[in-house]
Order: structure tokens, then C-alpha cells, then sequence
């Protein structure tokens, strides 16, 4: 009855619809940013390392190396900021969070392509 | 002025206008019975007695089982005073019910609920106080308060320590009025109101929402 009266409140903001990815895939991320008055989408791209949190709070992380700096970003699955996530390349994988993916550099970061039914190509 | 008794459900998050998150409590206030209207004449003050979540009215005695009944109810186990100033128009009448609609046109609440109990706290927890190093050669005395009383400022009357001076002992567990939440929406279908904020209490504590005092 609780979570009832919670998804009660959520049903509004929870994305109907969301593009189905995985850890280790590679995916585009379209990131709404307001400047002053301006709205315009920012792309990024790279590996979901991570997915945590249920529902309205489930939150996942997406890194990439720019430069030769790691860079990760965490976004909340249902914001309406995040407009678009967009599956590029599948990622093979045996466990549910790829922080060893840090420590790497190079061709290490890579990961082998998943071939299943949702195997993606761009 | 409206009062609501309520349940709280739990936190969640949800989404402005603009895109921001905002940090929300469920609660689930209502429908609640009017089960007594006092009057300056009789009582000697204004006041509207509610009550909210019904039980059996086994399980209660006869005198409480009576008083609900002439509101025309079955018994309560929340049961709460909303007070009004002398000379005010009373709003309801008894057996009326009162709902989240009555909440319609408020902006802000304040929210009063008995905190979540800590049990006996020590000083650090309690009162933030800093605790003793845990080297250079403390011993047994890592998370002590210190001295109560050593000094005249802390020394109270008859020679023990000040009233009211800070030390280790029950934590929580009491009466919390948290003000000025930002009413954010209203589920008049599930009696659901939505608030921004932590509010006290645990999930399932019963708590009071009433119109802000002070804006």
C-alpha cells in the first residue's frame, strides 16, 4: 500500500518509455543544458559503468576518457533534463558495476561486443 | 486556518517545471473525522477535535467508543486539537470530514510529528560535542563530555552542575514541528499530500500538517 501511494506520486515524472541498455554498453547520453534563456542538447558519449537505485531514483554512470582524463557522469534516468539516451555499441560483461574500468587506460577500457538479441550497431 | 492529521508514507523525488529535482515526503493526511466541536461558551475555548485512522471499537473504551459515536465514527487512534481564536467562525460541524481539499490554496505547511527515537545518546551525538582525541594518551575517556561544573560559569546553584547543562541522555523520540515546507502537490484521490522536505518521524508516524504560522 505504501509503495502504491508512492508510485501514485511518481507516475507523473517516471518515463513512460526508457531505451533499453546495459552495463558495459556504449550509449549517447542528450543532455538538456539552459543557458540564460537558451535550451540546447549535449551529447555524451561513452560506457555505462554503472546503474543504481529503483524506479524514480535509479541513477546510472556513464564514463569516458577525454584527453586523457577519466570522466564520468551520473545521470537520473527519469530527469526530463535527460532527453535521449541512445544505444551505440554493446558491451560483453560479467558483473553489474565496472569500476575496474578506472584503474585501466588505452586499449584496455575496451570491452568485447555482446552478440544477443539487442546487440546494437550505429 | 486548516489542520490535517496525517500518516507519513516515505521520501521520493520528483521533477519541476524546469527540470529540477525536488526531495519530497509523502503523506497521507485524512479524511478525518470531526469528532468534537468545543466552543468558548461550554469549553472555555474554540477548538475542532479531529481524529484519523480508524480502529475497532473493541479495542477501545466504552467512554472513547461513545464520543466517536456521536460524531457519528467509529473510534480513532490519532485524535488532535485544532485550535482557533476566540470570536472565530468555527469551520466545521460535528461529523463532518475533513479532507486534503481543504489544503487547496495553500503555498506553505509546517509539520509536527514525534522524531525517530536515538535511546540514551551520548554527548557527541546529542549535543555535537567533539569527544577527546583517541591518542596521545587518552584512555577510557574518548567520547566523554568533560567536566560539568568546573568553572563558575557552569556551576549552578547549591554547587551541582547548571540547569539544562548539556550531557548524554534520551535523544529523540519527542515532539518536532518542522516549518515552511513548500506544499508541492495534492492527490485528492488517495488523500496524499505532497511536501518538499524531510519531515519527522518514521515512515508510518502519525503526523500534524497545518497551514504555516509563520510566513
Amino acid at each position: 500500500m505504501k509503495t502504491a501511494f508512492l508510485d501514485a506520486v511518481e507516475s507523473k515524472d517516471v518515463k513512460k518509455s526508457i531505451p533499453h541498455f546495459e552495463i558495459g554498453d556504449i550509449v549517447e547520453v542528450h543532455c538538456l543544458i539552459k543557458e540564460g534563456n537558451k535550451e540546447r542538447v549535449q551529447k555524451f558519449e561513452g560506457t555505462v559503468i554503472a546503474r543504481k537505485g529503483r524506479g524514480m531514483n535509479e541513477m546510472f554512470t556513464v564514463r569516458r576518457i577525454i584527453g586523457s582524463e577519466g570522466v564520468e557522469r551520473i545521470f537520473p534516468l527519469h530527469s526530463p533534463n535527460v532527453v535521449d539516451i541512445r544505444p551505440v555499441r554493446s558491451g560483453k560483461t560479467r558483473r553489474a558495476k565496472l569500476y575496474f574500468l578506472r584503474e585501466r587506460t588505452g586499449k584496455g577500457v575496451r570491452l568485447a561486443q555482446r552478440h544477443s538479441d539487442h546487440t546494437v550497431s550505429k | 486556518m486548516p489542520m490535517i492529521l496525517g500518516k507519513k508514507v516515505g521520501m521520493t523525488r520528483i521533477y519541476d517545471a524546469s527540470g529540477k529535482m525536488i526531495p519530497v515526503t509523502v503523506i497521507q493526511a485524512g479524511p478525518c473525522s470531526v469528532l468534537q466541536v468545543k466552543t468558548v461558551e461550554n469549553d472555555g475555548y474554540n477548538a475542532v477535535q479531529l481524529g484519523y485512522d480508524d480502529i475497532k471499537p473493541a479495542r477501545r473504551r466504552k467512554p472513547a467508543v461513545g464520543h466517536a459515536h456521536k460524531g457519528g465514527t467509529v473510534p480513532k487512534r490519532f485524535v488532535r486539537e485544532m485550535r482557533l481564536p476566540a470570536g472565530a467562525e468555527l469551520p466545521y460541524q460535528i461529523g463532518d470530514s475533513v479532507t486534503v481539499s481543504s489544503f487547496a490554496d495553500i503555498k506553505l505547511v509546517d509539520i509536527i510529528g514525534m522524531s525517530k527515537g536515538k535511546g540514551f545518546a551520548g554527548p557527541m551525538k546529542r549535543h555535537g560535542f567533539g569527544g577527546f582525541p583517541a591518542s596521545h594518551g587518552t584512555e577510557r575517556k574518548h567520547r566523554a563530555p568533560g567536566s560539568q561544573a568546573g568553572v563558575a560559569a557552569n556551576a549552578g546553584r547549591s554547587g551541582g552542575p547548571k540547569k539544562g547543562k548539556r550531557m548524554g541522555g534520551q535523544m529523540g523520540n519527542v515532539r518536532v514541528t518542522t516549518r515552511n515546507h513548500p506544499l508541492v502537490s495534492i492527490d485528492g484521490q488517495n488523500h496524499l499530500l505532497v511536501v518538499k522536505g524531510p519531515v519527522p518521524g518514521p515512515p508510518d508516524g502519525y503526523c500534524i500538517v497545518r497551514c504555516s504560522k509563520k510566513v
